[in-house]
């Protein structure tokens, strides 16, 4: 009786979450009247426009994946090493984006670094896409961080450290070549999920103006009928790629670390 | 000269701890500039700019300013679909979590279900709004299968993709994976001793969970709503491309205003992303306030 309810409460959530895959799946599909063909993602794949704003959403991507990492690694390590004291109020401030609404912070940049202000960084083109840069990187802090600091609770910082320190090492050289590659699966879990974060992003790019795939997406969404399928197609099997990926990765990690 | 080098480090020791301290801060100075100049400074001039008057001076105007019938209306639908989905995202999860931890279901369900709800949870946005035009849109598969199938019109039943409920429906998508996603390890910290216990003083299932799990259990529910609220209320982009802006709710509203900015009066938009930090700030102060709470039993 408990096992029929469970089957029921599972098939009944799991078909609200099908259906809708199916139905944006089947309606890409049917652009030719009357049968099933592929024309909608022909139609996606030819627009100048999709290959221009995917191209500069991917290098915005893998931008904000490096400046996160550069931001966030030495940080997490030296909060763990030395200043232990100060985790939760850095976790915290982390876990801040995931409060403050990304509209409310854009508004804020807008404001802030408008071209009569002491930064204008809205003012040139280069400006703003640093400006955005910076807006994805916050997005994806909280991700980041806690990817980076739960790797690192996984290896001996203070003991990597005094070794590497007294083999001559500088911070720059122990950080690089010794703390980096030792959470690389961490900091590759939270590499995928900014990318699928930057990716499908929508509200900064399109308050900044900047030519990214989520705004191009709205725009297609409002002109056309059976593309816009076909985007979505695309970008959930992106957005799976990207977290199935992160999945596989921290499951590879784990295992060597739990014997039971 | 050697003789020199050699003594001073019994003279330079006390004044050590001194030097140090300095250096110690300056390691975490980037990421306290990023986030000053990119999170904290930005949302100050925000909630800073919804007291002062286009001149600089102190003012409550634009916070009055949102006490008019539209902008009420826009708070008061954008907090009843957040509630909405909130709550039908807290049932709905705890529904198929609890039917995969505690219904006697095969384990190997649990870690593809997590997988996909690690996944939906954040297929949030655009594409989003298109996937459920595609299924009960005015063409869409279920409409459409309904119509021709059963002789249900949507349509004609009220049913609007673009209204209330279609709204909650569609945010749904990503409240109950995160739902699931929340709530499978609270799930996971029911003792099975607990359980035990009860049922040797004599206790049903239904006084089980009425009197034991359900009280445990209760600060990570409320917390996960209040979680789950702050989720849909900050949500943009999905409302955007769902109902263009025919919907009056506040990002629809806040974003129109942002976007006007030369024509509109920017302090009346510094006074909505106001509103909008206080009721996420208050839902999210209400989660971390009950998570504390929870992880007392949930060890």
């Amino acid at each position: 009786m408990k096992r029929l309810w469970a089957w029921a409460a599972l098939i009944v959530g799991l078909l609200y979450f099908i259906l809708p895959l199916l139905g944006m799946t089947n309606f890409s599909l049917k652009m030719r009247r009357g049968e099933y063909s592929f024309d909608a993602y022909a139609k996606v794949f030819a627009d100048s426009r999709f290959h221009e704003t995917f191209t500069y959403s991917v290098w915005m991507a893998l931008l904000t994946i490096v400046f996160g990492i550069v931001l966030v690694v030495p940080t997490a390590y030296w909060v763990r090493l030395k200043l232990p004291f100060l985790r939760p109020y850095v976790e915290f401030i982390t876990l801040l984006p995931l409060v403050i609404p990304a509209i409310v912070t854009v508004f804020g940049y807008i404001r802030l670094y408008n071209t009569s202000s002491w930064l204008p960084l809205t003012g040139s083109s280069i400006g703003t896409d640093v400006l955005l840069m910076f807006g994805y990187a916050t997005l994806s802090l909280p991700y980041m961080y806690r990817a980076v600091d739960t790797g690192l609770r996984s290896i001996d910082i203070k003991t990597l450290t005094e070794a590497a320190q007294s083999l001559g090492a500088g911070w720059a050289t122990i950080i690089g070549r010794i703390i980096l590659p030792n959470v690389t699966v961490a900091v590759m879990s939270g590499a995928f999920v900014t990318f699928a974060i930057v990716l499908g992003e929508f509200t900064m790019a399109a308050l900044l103006n900047k030519p990214a795939f989520g705004p191009y997406m709205q725009l297609l969404g409002a002109n056309r009928a059976y593309e816009p399928a076909a985007l979505a197609v695309i970008a959930f099997t992106i957005t799976w790629a990207c977290l199935g990926l992160m999945q596989l990765i921290s499951r590879l990690q784990k295992t060597p670390q739990t014997p039971v | 000269m050697s003789i020199d080098t050699a003594d001073r480090p019994a003279v330079a020791a006390p004044a050590r701890p001194v030097r140090r301290l300095p250096l110690h801060w300056l390691g975490i100075l980037p990421f306290t500039a990023f986030v000053l100049l990119f999170l904290i400074l930005p949302t100050m001039k925000i909630v800073i700019g919804a007291f002062q008057t286009p001149e600089g001076g102190l003012t409550l105007a634009n916070v009055a300013g949102l006490f008019t019938p539209s902008i009420l209306a826009a708070f008061w639908i954008s907090i009843k679909i957040s509630f909405a989905s909130a709550l039908l995202g807290c049932l709905i999860g705890f529904a198929m979590a609890a039917a995969v931890v505690l219904g006697g279901l095969p384990r190997a369900i649990r870690g593809p279900l997590l997988t996909f709800s690690g996944v939906a949870s954040n297929f949030a946005g655009v594409p989003l709004a298109f996937a459920f035009l595609a299924t009960l849109g005015p063409v869409g598969l279920v409409t459409a299968f309904l119509r021709s199938e059963l002789g249900l019109d949507l349509r004609v039943l009220g049913f609007n993709i673009l209204s209330f409920w279609g709204l909650t429906i569609t945010y749904l998508f990503f409240q109950i994976p995160l739902m699931i996603l929340i709530i499978t390890p609270a799930l996971d910290g029911l003792k099975r001793e607990w359980r035990e216990a009860a049922s040797i003083l004599g206790a049903t299932n239904f006084q089980y969970w009425r009197l034991v799990a359900f009280p445990i259990l209760m600060p990570s529910l409320l917390g996960t709503l209040a979680l789950l609220f702050a989720n849909a209320f900050g949500a943009v982009a999905t409302a955007i491309a769902l109902t263009g802006s025919s919907l009056n709710i506040v990002p629809i509203l806040l974003f129109a205003q942002i976007r006007g900015d030369v024509l509109g009066d920017p302090h009346l938009g510094y006074a909505l992303a106001f509103g909008m930090i206080v009721v996420t700030g208050l839902a999210n102060a209400v989660y971390i306030w009950l998570r504390a709470r929870s992880e007392r039993w949930l060890k």
